[in-house]
């Protein structure tokens, strides 16, 4: 077999997907929490952020308030900060109310192992006490390595663990936006 | 970035943006509820400090403890330093004991390039101060602070004009600030009696200048340096109210300067003699601000130094 065919690319979700997807979970999310109050989005950077604000600006038409939406940067809690050489930091913002008592839904591109979500867990204990947390994904592409689940998915796409998942936003990396699949050697 | 922190000149100009922003992500951190990143957990850093330091040392033991690494204190009175143990002694003791990062101020310059070098110990060497060679950490904070207020806390420092002023010749501080500046793009300029510059002057990055009141009105940024005293062995100036009157920082002089203009000052200050205390005491004076950002600074260059895989202290095999 060829180099070529070996190394497949496959898109799976296109521009337009990928805002119906959104579009659900935000209806999802609502109709799980029945409405919107207390409901704070927090996007874990970088491309979990364009993608709660995303949500959020859904929500907001379809309840005709503003939700809280803000950035949680996980950098400093994470499990492989020695397995690798430093990462700059992102911000974190949290919105004015801070988290104490409300909902608040981490949002983030890829879900994969869901050693990412555990530092959010982790991260958020610092700042203060939700009274419940709920993981929304774009893409879960399966293989955890802790027991954690999302909430509300974009899509499930089964892949081997040589593939990889690479999301690009219009808004966040000035490209078309689709979400594709890198195949390794399968 | 290099695994030590010995010299100014070991920092790219994306290295120092990066201990900038990070420090920037850090200082939001610290002004939250809780003050504890879990980040260097199990780590050990030692302070090991041949001379005597306030500031530098609670700042770097606060920004270690923020990251939840562990702190040894050692100070060479009361320890066996003083029964004449060697630096390749103290050292070996502190690689035994398992330290991953040691903080050095000593009062030979060299003393950390020492230790980085010669493979007596293992861990990462960061620079507090040593002699009157430099105090990298200290640009840092200084770049940190001037970048906060006049650069908007993002990118660099290009443009911006800085007279640092005072005794250049034993300054470890307007060292590595005059790398750090030209680093990140400012002009330093150092204002001092021709006593009080050291010789090759010419060769340092920037500009220099005997005269302040010539200087003051065109720059950015003042930086006031204590006059050290203790390092003084000759007559450098006839007295030191002539040092001040002629070198000093008074109202009269911030007057002419650019209503945007910062006052810092690296610390401890003389009132009276280099800086006076309207000037140090005035709203564009960041002194204390300084303080505060040396922390944020310091657990930024601790992060970036000890957080990754680089640094490892298993790396030696």
């Amino acid at each position: 077999m060829s180099a070529n065919s070996r190394n497949s690319v496959r898109v799976v979700l296109e521009s337009s997907d990928i805002s119906r997807a959104l579009t659900r979970i935000a209806h999802e999310i609502l109709e799980n929490n029945k409405g919107s109050k207390d409901l704070v989005l927090l996007g874990i950077p970088s491309r979990g952020v364009p993608l709660a604000k995303r949500i959020a600006q859904k929500i907001s038409e379809f309840e005709k308030v503003a939700i809280p939406v803000g950035s949680l940067d996980i950098t400093m809690y994470r499990d492989d900060l020695r397995l690798r050489p430093p990462r700059a930091l992102a911000p974190t913002e949290i919105p004015e109310g801070g988290i104490d008592h409300k909902v608040v839904i981490l949002v983030d591109d890829v879900l994969f192992s869901g050693r990412t979500i555990r530092a959010a867990l982790d991260a958020l204990n610092v700042i203060g006490r939700p009274s419940m947390v709920q993981v929304a994904v774009l893409i879960d592409r399966g293989h955890r390595e802790l027991p954690i689940k999302a909430d509300y998915v974009g899509k499930n796409i089964p892949t081997s663990l040589i593939e990889t998942v690479q999301v690009t936003l219009a808004d966040f990396d000035d490209a078309s936006e689709n979400v594709t699949l890198f195949g390794g050697e399968g | 970035m290099k695994k030590h922190l010995v010299s100014a000149n070991d920092l790219t100009k994306d290295d120092a943006v990066l201990v900038l922003d990070t420090a920037k992500e850090l200082a939001a951190i610290s002004d939250g509820l809780v003050k504890k990143l879990p980040t260097l957990r199990g780590r050990t850093v030692v302070n090991l400090f041949f001379e005597d330091s306030t500031r530098t040392r609670i700042s770097f033991e606060a920004a270690s403890k923020r990251l939840s690494a562990d702190v040894i204190n050692f100070s060479a009175k009361g320890s066996s330093v003083s029964k004449g143990e060697s630096l390749k002694d103290t050292a070996q003791t502190l690689q035994s004991m398992g330290a991953d990062a040691v903080v050095i101020r000593h009062g030979s310059s060299g003393a950390p390039h020492l230790l980085a070098t010669r493979n007596w110990i293992n861990a990462v060497v960061i620079n507090a101060g040593d002699g009157t060679h430099e105090h990298p950490t200290q640009a840092l904070l200084d770049a940190y602070t001037i970048r906060k207020h006049l650069r908007n806390n993002t990118g660099d420092l290009s443009g911006l004009r800085v007279a640092i002023v005072g005794d250049i010749l034993h300054s470890r501080v307007a060292r590595s600030n005059a790398i750090l500046l030209k680093t990140l793009g400012a002009t330093p300029i150092m204002v001092a009696p021709p006593t009080l510059l050291p010789v090759g002057i010419q060769d340092w990055s920037g500009e220099y200048s005997y005269n302040l009141d010539e200087v003051l009105p065109k720059v950015d940024a003042v930086m006031m340096l204590r006059v050290q005293q203790e390092r003084m062995n000759d007559a450098y100036f006839p007295t030191a109210r002539e040092y001040a009157r002629n070198f000093g920082l008074n109202i009269r002089r911030q007057k002419t300067m650019q209503k945007h203009a910062l006052v810092l000052h690296p610390g401890p200050m003389n009132r009276g003699m280099e800086i006076t205390a309207e000037v140090a005491d005035s709203a564009n004076s960041v002194v204390i601000e300084q303080v505060a950002n040396g922390v944020s600074v310091r657990m930024a260059v601790l992060y970036l130094l000890l957080g990754g895989t680089n640094n490892e202290t298993g790396d030696k095999n």
